[in-house]
This record gives structure tokens, sequence and C-alpha cells, in this order.
């Protein structure tokens, strides 16, 4: 475990206020069929043969609940490639969590579902493309896509409150309305529409990937003509490009304020893609316990509060709204995780991060880096 | 093109996956849905709490106004408006006779 000092500090050595965490993201295996080229996983995997046990994952959750977790968000990788899903999940709901499920349906079986049953309290399906040919060129699975409408309408027979998680990017983004016609289809009672973060995998199909600014626009128009419309059957959530905002998004909604992500191999992480900051050190959850290292962790305290934050942030009226936007984007772009992330249009890397993302988007490019793991022994 | 709208003749009730939860640890209550966690005051509690999914809006509204002794009219419109906005997000859904529009 790493040195801790006694008064929670952040990087630059000013006293930080510790909340309460109010999510917790479980990433029980990186292990996935699917190989989605924006996969939200780290390039570097964590290998099977270090994957917490169940006991480990019960043992977390009833930390998480003391420390004030009421939800916890059961993904992976494909959490379904875990064959103790089942009691993984109702460790869960005794630790008095709510459940939400995180799946790309690969690997459920109508059996394995009625098995979370009561257990499980939502589903969020994720979605590719709107037909085969799509979805199954992303996910880089053949089949993927018929697999996923089966499982989906056993998730309508039993009766889970279904949200459907639509990843959009240039190759489907004009596919945006059918995306929502057929979660409707679906029964959902709320579509996700989430555009690629162009982090760790991302980050190398940036050309095939990237929307264009109209395709930005169009899209906007698209939901909130479809939020209107569907207003009480269906919510329509939207995780706009990044690209094209005027102000960054407030990371998790502040740095450690109240989300905590568990690697697979029990790494303890303010956010999933955490690791990509260089000089953090990060604990292991099988080494201290989660209180601990939510109050003392460095890297938890090291973006805590606004202290830290450099100019233009530190003077900027919006410093308590976004706290300075993305730091692994800060990390990825000005290769200094205290920058003001480059989103933001009072970055002075503002405007090369827009000529690179109209780049890109002007790119015929449709090869695909699939996401894959490295060799290794499966279980 | 507007969902359902709150009446009294519906009978409100949370559905799978949204519940009430007592949050030991900030000491409140609060309603867990789909991505959201929403902090209740007592008031909000209070008419959450009596959502059975078997009385109407009306007969709720009557039980709230005997156990704080108010007006219906005083109570009526804060609880519609409140309803109205849960079932918008559906966090709340609504079963009602002879409604078109909203699907169940």
């Amino acid at each position: 475990m790493t040195h801790h000092p006694v008064i929670p500090q952040d990087i630059n050595g000013n006293p930080v206020r510790v909340g309460q965490p109010m999510a917790m993201l479980a990433e029980l295996t990186h292990r996935c069929p699917l190989a989605c080229p924006y996969c939200s996983n780290p390039v570097e995997l964590a290998r099977v043969d270090s994957e917490l046990t169940t006991e480990e994952w019960a043992d977390i959750f009833r930390q998480a609940a003391e420390l004030g977790v009421l939800q916890v968000h059961l993904s992976g990788g494909e959490p379904a490639s875990r064959r103790d899903l089942a009691e993984i999940a109702t460790a869960a709901r005794d630790a008095g969590l709510y459940v939400n499920l995180i799946t790309s349906g690969i690997g459920l079986t109508e059996a394995r579902l009625r098995e979370l049953d009561g257990v499980v309290d939502h589903v969020q399906l994720s979605l590719q493309g709107i037909d085969s040919e799509m979805a199954d060129w992303i996910s880089g699975y053949g089949g993927s896509f018929n697999r996923k409408m089966q499982v989906a309408e056993w998730i309508g027979e039993i009766g889970f409150p279904l949200t459907l998680n639509a990843v959009v990017h240039r190759q489907n983004l004009d596919r945006l309305p059918e995306m929502i016609d057929l979660a409707e289809r679906l029964g959902c009672r709320r579509i996700e529409v989430a555009t690629v973060q162009f982090h760790g995998w991302a980050d190398l199909n940036r050309r095939p990937l990237m929307p264009t600014q109209a395709q930005a626009a169009k899209a906007r128009e698209v939901v909130n003509a479809a939020r209107l419309r569907l207003r009480g059957r269906m919510v329509v959530d939207y995780v706009p490009a990044d690209h094209h905002a005027v102000y960054p998004k407030s990371c998790m909604g502040g740095w450690a304020s109240t989300g905590i992500n568990i690697a697979p191999d029990g790494i303890v992480l303010p956010c999933h893609a955490a690791q990509t900051i260089k000089g953090l050190e990060f604990d292991n959850i099988r080494n201290a316990r989660l209180a601990h290292i939510w109050r003392y962790s460095a890297a938890f305290n090291a973006f805590r509060g606004t202290a830290w934050l450099p100019e233009p942030c530190a003077g900027c009226d919006r410093r308590e709204v976004d706290f300075g936007g993305c730091r692994c984007q800060a990390m990825a772009m000005a290769n200094d995780p205290l920058a003001t992330d480059p989103v933001c249009s009072r970055s002075p890397l503002n405007a090369r991060l827009r000529a690179e993302a109209e780049a890109d988007a002007a790119s015929d490019d449709i090869a695909l880096v699939y996401r894959r793991m490295a060799r290794e022994k499966r279980s | 093109m507007t969902g359902q709208r709150v009446s009294n003749t519906c009978i409100p009730y949370l559905p799978r996956g949204v519940r009430l939860h007592e949050d030991r640890v900030r000491g409140i209550r609060v309603l867990l849905a789909p991505e959201r966690a929403m902090q209740l005051d007592p008031v909000g509690d209070a008419i959450l709490s009596e959502l059975d999914g078997q009385r109407s809006l009306a007969e709720v509204i009557v039980t709230l106004c005997d156990r704080y002794a108010a007006p219906a009219e005083q109570i009526e419109g804060d609880v519609h408006e409140f309803l109205q906005g849960l079932v918008d997000r559906r966090m709340v859904f609504l079963a009602c006779e002879n409604m078109g529009g909203g699907t169940p």
C-alpha cells in the first residue's frame, strides 16, 4: 500500500474535504466476447488469474454500503463472462445496494437471466448499431446483434427495467433516429446515447470514429425532438461529443467526489481511465480497507476540490461547475494532468484539439483497431 | 405529443427498478432508480410512501390531508406537480382507466 499522509491533501498539498461516495463501478472482469474499438477498458487489460474472487467482491460491496455507496454498476469487460455473476450480484443486493447490470448481452442465457430476477434492479444493454451489418462490424463479433435482440426479449419477458446504451460515433450516428425507435420497440424505459470518449482504445480509432460537427449538431436536434415526443414514455439521456462542446464535462461529477471504480484485479480508481495518468499511485483493495483508500489514497485526493486548479480554471466562474474537466484528457493532450481540459474553449490547446478532431472526422479511414486481450491462458 | 398526465382517478405506483431506500449513512431517505438517486424531503417521502399500487391518487390525497390536517386544495397541487415530474422521468407509473396516449 502506498504511503498516505494523515491529513487528506491534494496534489499541491492543499487540504481537501472528503465527501461520501454514491456509486461504485465494479469491473468484474476485462474478458469480453466483443472487441469494440472504443472500449473503455485500459489498453493493458487485467489478467484473468488476477481477478477478484466472489468472496472478495462480497466484502467490497459490504464495505461500499458502509461508506455510503447506494448503487453498484456491475460491468466489465462483459460481466456475464464471470460464471459467478449471479453470486456476485446477490452479494451486492444482500449488502443493500441498488444493482445495475451493464452488459452486451452476450453470454447471458434465459436461465442465467432468471437467476438474476429479484437480484438485479435494472439492466443496461449496449447497442453497437441498429442491424447486424453495423453492430457485428463494430463489435467484431459475428451474430452479436441477433443474440442481443434475443436477450432483450428475455429481459422484457422477465420484466427487468431496461436501458439501451447506444454508443455513437461517425459510422453510426446518422442512424440515431432508428436507435431511438428500436429502444421504444424493445419497451425500454430509457435510452442512453453516449458519444465515444476518445481515450484508450478509442484514441487508437480516432480517424474512423470521430463524428463530424454536422453530425453532432444533427444528433442534438434528434435528441431534443425525441425528448419532447417521448416524454413520460422513455427517457433520452445524451452524452454529446466532447470535441464540439464549449465547456468540458464535470468529469465524474468532480474527481473522487461521488464515484469509486474497482478494476478486475482489485485496483481502486477514482475513474475507469485514471491509470493513464502518470505519477499517480493506486491502492489495491486486497491491501487496504475501502474507507481508508477513499479518504487517504493520494490518487483520490490528488484532484479533489478546486484549490489545485491552475489558470485559467482558478479564476473561472465555472470552476465549481466542471472542476477543470477531465484529468485523463488533460494528461492525454497536454501531457499534464493538472492542465485545463483541452476540450474547454478557454484552454490554450483548444484550437489544436478542434483542428485535430476536424481532420480525423474528415478522414475516410474505416479500418478499425479492435480491442483484444493480449494472448494469455483463458480460464 | 405529451405523455401521461397525473389525475386523481389514476393509481400511481413505483415501477420495478424504482424504490424507496433508507440511507443510514447520510440519515436521509432516497428514491433509487436507474442511474438516479434522489434525496427526498419529508413531503416527497410522505407522498411516495403512500403509493401502494392499490389506491387512486384521490384516496392518497385524502390520506395525506388527514395526516397533515391540511385542506385538499392546498395539498393537491403540490402532489400533482411532484408526481408529474417523476412520471415524466419514468420514476412513477400511472395506471389509468380509459387513458389514450401513454403506454404502461
